[in-house]
């Protein structure tokens, strides 16, 4: 019996890899190591209608649980990996078992950042959302009439924001940088989700950091901002934005900078150890990209698994995210980073629009709020390696189908 | 349950029960319909769970949103007039029997 190839991280880029390895025809020995209790899970639903009671558990799952066994994927859950010795082409197990590999996947995702013990992090009554657990934990304290205060106001905590919202929760959302979404959208964009928070309620504080939670009896009962305000709450989301889990790689001598460093074809420092999703930091037109999304997570470990299977291509993705907040499906294609200008084009429909990014006048992202075809054609257009100028873009009368077609 | 039949671009079939209420892009992945993908879970944002649905079945299927409308625009697969996101069909009892054709992507 040769070594298997073992994946370690059980989450849609460990199930892409896996499902691809098979595809491609691989019928060697295969193990995937989760470290929850549960089968693989889509987790973009855990702050959206998992947590707002919409979807039950077993539809959040990526396959159903029959499909390892069917596969012949050995797939052990509640296990942690805690050292690779890539020398030695072994891994070792929380339960003290060794096993070896004959090539390694590491598709352990990322965890949220925290907040700090001595900002009161450690106080009960403080969520973050990542896992099925946490989702669990926090949504039997959505009920209505009480206080929710959200730390961060990226996409995470705005689509808890807009859960709790809807529950009849009072909302404050808290954020340290000029605007919300400054980190991932134009200022149009920050203005479209501040201005929908606020049409149902949520108050949205920006340019104000916390200082401190604090707490009574070891519950968190109010937050102390650096302004001086204090505002009391039931309880607290933290959406402060994740950290890549590149701790064991790190340990086992792999490079590692910001995530687990690959190459353009998911290979790490190490001949057989490979990464790809959250955790995986890859080159991409001349730079160092790190992609948190489902997009990422299935396209490149697709690609890790090909690339264990001896292909050679690299890996050019076509990113696309989405957020779901009230009535608003937010849909981006492409990366905006090193955006110079953008442009606003209204949408057909009340409350639709479309915010188009571009780096010297070439386009490079959409923001499109329930606007499919903006996002349609901007995601074409961008696949395609072609621009559509900016006054097309601004001119809703334009037509976006031909000049996305060149 | 309803009884799906998925039809590949080769001819294979794939038939499987799927209950009352799931969309069948989660049935097809369930059931190992390739190039069904449903990367975004089914919330109408990526259209990689296109299809074709039968002829006599396409009016049984519901009408299609205006949302999913405009999706089908950016489908990898050439778009047809019985084009659909599968994630949008919720199986149904006047459904048994539905034949959908995979796309080759």
């Amino acid at each position: 019996m040769p070594d298997p190839i073992v994946i370690v991280g059980a989450g849609q880029a460990g199930v892409a890899l896996a499902a691809k390895l098979r595809t491609l025809g691989y019928d060697g020995p295969l193990v995937m190591i989760g470290a929850e209790p549960v089968g693989p899970y889509q987790r973009p639903p855990l702050s959206k209608k998992y947590v707002s009671g919409e979807l039950a558990a077993d539809r959040l799952l990526i396959r159903p649980p029959g499909w390892y066994a069917e596969q012949q994927i050995e797939l052990r859950l509640s296990a942690a990996v805690t050292a690779i010795a890539p020398a030695e082409r072994t891994l070792r197990l929380d339960d003290g078992a060794t096993l070896r590999y004959d090539r390694l996947a590491l598709t352990t995702g990322a965890t949220p950042r925290p907040l700090p013990a001595e900002m009161g992090g450690a106080l009960a009554g403080i969520h973050t959302i990542r896992s099925l657990a946490d989702a669990d934990a926090i949504a039997p304290e959505l009920r209505e009439g009480r206080r929710l205060l959200v730390v961060g106001g990226g996409y995470i905590g705005l689509e808890a924001a807009a859960v709790a919202a809807g529950k009849g929760l009072a909302v404050t959302v808290l954020e340290a940088a000029p605007r919300i979404l400054q980190r991932v959208a134009a200022p149009l964009t920050s203005d479209f989700f501040r201005d929908l928070h606020r049409r149902h309620g949520v108050a949205i504080l920006e340019d104000v950091a916390l200082a401190a939670l604090a707490g009574k009896g070891g519950r968190v009962e109010a937050a102390q901002l650096k302004d001086g305000r204090r505002i009391e709450t039931d309880l607290v989301v933290v959406g402060i934005g994740v950290t890549p889990n590149d701790d064991l790689a790190r340990a086992a001598g792999l490079a590692v900078e910001n995530g687990i460093t690959v190459d353009e074809r998911c290979r790490t420092s190490d001949p057989h150890v490979f990464a790809a999703g959250d955790c995986a930091n890859f080159p991409w037109r001349g730079t160092r990209t790190r992609l948190e999304s489902v997009q990422n997570a299935i396209d490149q470990a697709e690609h890790a698994a090909a690339a264990m299977r001896g292909a050679t291509a690299a890996y050019d993705p076509a990113p696309w995210f989405w957020s779901d907040q009230y009535d608003v499906k937010l849909q981006i294609a492409g990366l905006n980073r090193g955006y110079d200008e953008t442009v606003l084009r209204p949408g057909k429909r009340p409350g639709s629009q479309s915010v188009w990014y571009y780096r010297q006048e070439a386009l490079i992202a959409v923001d499109a709020m329930n606007d499919g075809l903006a996002y349609a054609f901007g995601k074409k257009a961008l696949e395609a390696g072609r621009s559509i100028p900016k006054a097309v873009a601004a001119d809703p009368a334009a037509d976006l189908k031909a000049a996305a077609a060149g | 349950m309803p009884r799906v039949t998925w039809i590949l671009k080769d001819g294979k079939q794939i038939s499987a029960d799927v209950p009352v209420g799931h969309n069948l892009m989660e049935a097809a992945v369930a059931n190992n319909v390739p190039n069904v993908i449903g990367e975004c879970g089914g919330c109408l944002s990526c259209a990689t769970c296109h299809v074709y649905v039968d002829p006599d079945w396409y009016q049984k299927t519901g009408k299609v949103s205006e949302m999913e409308d405009e999706m089908l625009e950016v489908t990898v697969a050439e778009r047809k007039p019985l084009s659909r996101l599968s994630c949008q069909i919720q199986s149904a009892p006047e459904l048994d029997g539905l034949i959908l054709h995979v796309p080759y992507i």
